[in-house]
């Protein structure tokens, strides 16, 4: 058994600002990643960031990457990184299990931050598991982290920002999307990602979906069709479409596994993508000393996630009884940079949905 | 299927790394995951379902969904996607659940 | 509309341009902005304060044209590529905008130029093609077309 005080699961975004948190205020830090590479999902985000200034806005996710693990070498003392290690079990008196290649081992931890992010969701349609068939995020991962092309040509189903912005690094990387589909009425994702796709030449069909895909090793093809009001097919609005890939970029749900298995309460918010812990303000879960932050918390966008990490980073300082000087001024001001990421149209989903959990949680 | 020149990456030269997948001996670079490895050399599919035997390939690629499983150094339901490819492994199909003991 | 398409149709883009159209014989920012998202790298860049956001930086950004000089950095910042320099140089126009794509084009090239939606729309010349750390490896592209294309021109073609 190893003994940690402070123990983060997940090197993403909100992990890493949770981890500077912890480090500045003396605390060792033990940080699990089960990626070779740290940096969550940043490490392919070639574009440049929204926000303001605080969230490095206008930088690229790479290089806001690169600054978040800078911000950590000074305290390389006090820091160990377990990468390539996967949590595989957590248990009520905060012992951690892990998997390293063939080894494994157990952490005790004193308290300990969730910061596991989320996996893409699927839709159902006909041959929707054919190779070549991939979550938008997994293509960017493909051409962004590994320099591969995932195909030639490419159907996007989805216009949020990632079916949006996986279209654009699509392109730039010299393959053709042909077409975006989005089943609502109205484009989801930001209008300058939008913009810049259509200047691009590429189409972007609402209120059409995806019936059925074409191929059988990999996909040769795929048949649209146009939705109703109902968000039903209509039949005889069927076309055909060449493409060899087909991305789909439906939304992001919180991985919240570890979270059910400590016995945390989780409660199904539509809002935030899908089964949340139940938290506090201080990003704490039912489970004292237990805390979750990032996309784990609930779905949102990096600048959002590296704010909630340095609360739920300041929780953890409490729970371990360190004494901050002017906390409760950090801790609102924090709050208060993510009600302004949150202001806008786009926020507002997100700020339903925190109202759902605040009542949930009272 | 490699991509050469890009906007805004740099792709550094890279170590090549000989592997084989059901038998045949295949490369890949330094860095590489086995998936990547796999479709830098146009291989898309990976496995087949276990039940009705259709063709498998990736779908998240983090490590999430357990779409590319493989046989891996004769470990099976080994998560393709997020594996370190490793001088002269050896990568095959996976068939059915897969034998762990 | 532009919640449907994602391009931005004239009667929306041209309520950018200053009403009076002599402000455009120097280079002014066109910014195309068209919902509010949490961003302000524009504001905060400006070297003039010509553009305001405000404490919520969700607000569209609002341009003063008085201060503006065209000087680009706006346009090289703004994580959306949604800013464009523009001016008249008498029978022709030109136009400045963030690039990201290879290869890039040489001064001196004739080019495919587009519309918003990626339609080819006349030809250009390429004036200049400048790159700064700063901008972190966005290119930006200065063309010159003909005087009618001023306001609907909106890039060049990329090729795949």
């Amino acid at each position: 058994m190893i003994y940690a005080d402070a123990v983060i699961i997940g090197a993403g975004p909100s992990g890493l600002t949770a981890a500077k948190e912890l480090l500045t205020a003396g605390v060792n830090v033990t940080l699990i990643d089960r990626n070779m590479s740290l940096g969550g999902q940043l490490i392919k985000q070639t574009h440049k960031f929204f926000g303001s200034e605080s969230e490095h806005a206008s930088k690229r996710g790479i290089d806001i990457k690169q600054i978040l693990l800078n911000d950590l070498v000074p305290y390389k003392e006090s820091l160990i990184i377990l990468s390539k290690t996967t949590v595989v079990g957590l248990y009520k008196d905060k012992v951690i299990a892990c998997l390293r290649g063939d080894t494994y081992f157990k952490v005790k931890a004193k308290t300990i931050i969730i910061a596991t992010g989320a996996s893409e969701k699927s839709i159902p349609f006909e041959n929707n598991d054919l190779p070549g068939v991939y979550a938008a995020g997994a293509v960017q991962t493909l051409m962004n982290e590994y320099g591969v092309k995932p195909g030639n040509e490419v159907l996007m189903v989805g216009s949020g920002n990632i079916g949006l912005i996986v279209t654009y690094q699509l392109m730039q990387a010299g393959i053709k999307v042909k077409a975006i589909l989005e089943a609502a009425p109205k484009i989801s994702g930001y209008l300058v990602h939008a913009s810049k796709v259509r200047r691009l030449g590429v189409p972007i069909h609402t209120k059409t979906s995806i019936k059925r895909a074409l191929g059988k090793d990999p996909v040769e093809g795929a048949i649209l069709w146009d939705l109703d009001e109902d968000w039903q097919g209509i039949q005889g609005s069927e076309r055909e479409i060449k493409v060899d890939t087909i991305c789909i970029s439906v939304g992001l749900a919180p991985l919240v596994e570890l979270l059910e298995q400590i016995g945390a309460k989780v409660e199904y918010i539509r809002e935030l993508g899908g089964n949340v812990p139940i938290i506090n303000d201080a990003y704490e879960t039912t489970i004292e000393g237990v805390f979750a932050c990032g996309d784990a918390a609930g779905i949102e966008e990096a600048s959002s996630a590296m704010v909630e990490g340095r609360i739920a980073g300041l929780g953890a300082l409490r729970t371990l009884g360190i004494a901050q000087t002017e906390e409760n001024t950090k801790v609102t001001d924090l709050h208060k940079k993510l009600g302004a990421l949150r202001d806008g149209p786009h926020g507002a989903k997100v700020k339903a949905g925190y109202m759902k959990r605040r009542v949930m949680h009272d | 299927m490699r991509i050469k020149t890009h906007p805004i990456l740099e792709f550094e030269t890279r170590k090549s790394i000989p592997f084989t997948f059901n038998g045949n001996t295949l490369y890949g670079l330094e860095g590489d995951t086995v998936a990547s490895a796999l479709h830098a050399n146009g291989i898309k599919k990976l496995s087949e379902s276990i039940h009705l035997k259709r063709s498998r390939g990736f779908f998240c690629a983090i490590g999430n969904c357990a779409s590319c499983n493989m046989v891996v150094n004769g470990k099976p339901n080994t998560r393709t996607c997020i594996t370190p490819l490793e001088e002269n492994m050896i990568v095959e199909s996976q068939s059915g659940k897969g034998v762990i003991l | 509309m532009i919640e449907k398409t994602g391009s931005a149709s004239f009667e929306t883009y041209i309520m950018e341009f200053p009403k009076d159209k002599t402000i455009l014989n120097s280079p002014k920012a066109i910014i195309e902005c068209y919902k509010e998202i949490p961003c302000n790298p524009c504001e905060t860049s400006c070297p003039f304060s010509a553009i305001t956001i405000g404490p919520n930086i969700n607000q569209r950004p609002l341009i003063d044209f008085d201060k503006c000089t065209g000087c680009t950095i706006c346009a090289s910042v703004c994580p959306g590529l949604a800013i464009s320099i523009r001016a008249f140089k008498g029978e022709r126009a030109t136009l400045t905008f963030p690039y990201e794509f290879l290869p890039k084009p040489k001064k001196g090239a004739h080019v495919n130029v587009v519309d918003r939606e990626g339609s080819v729309i006349t030809q250009g010349k390429v004036l200049k093609v400048s790159e700064t750390k700063r901008s972190n490896k966005t290119a930006m592209i200065t063309l010159e077309v003909n005087k009618t294309y001023l306001y609907d021109a909106a890039g060049i073609e990329v090729v795949l």
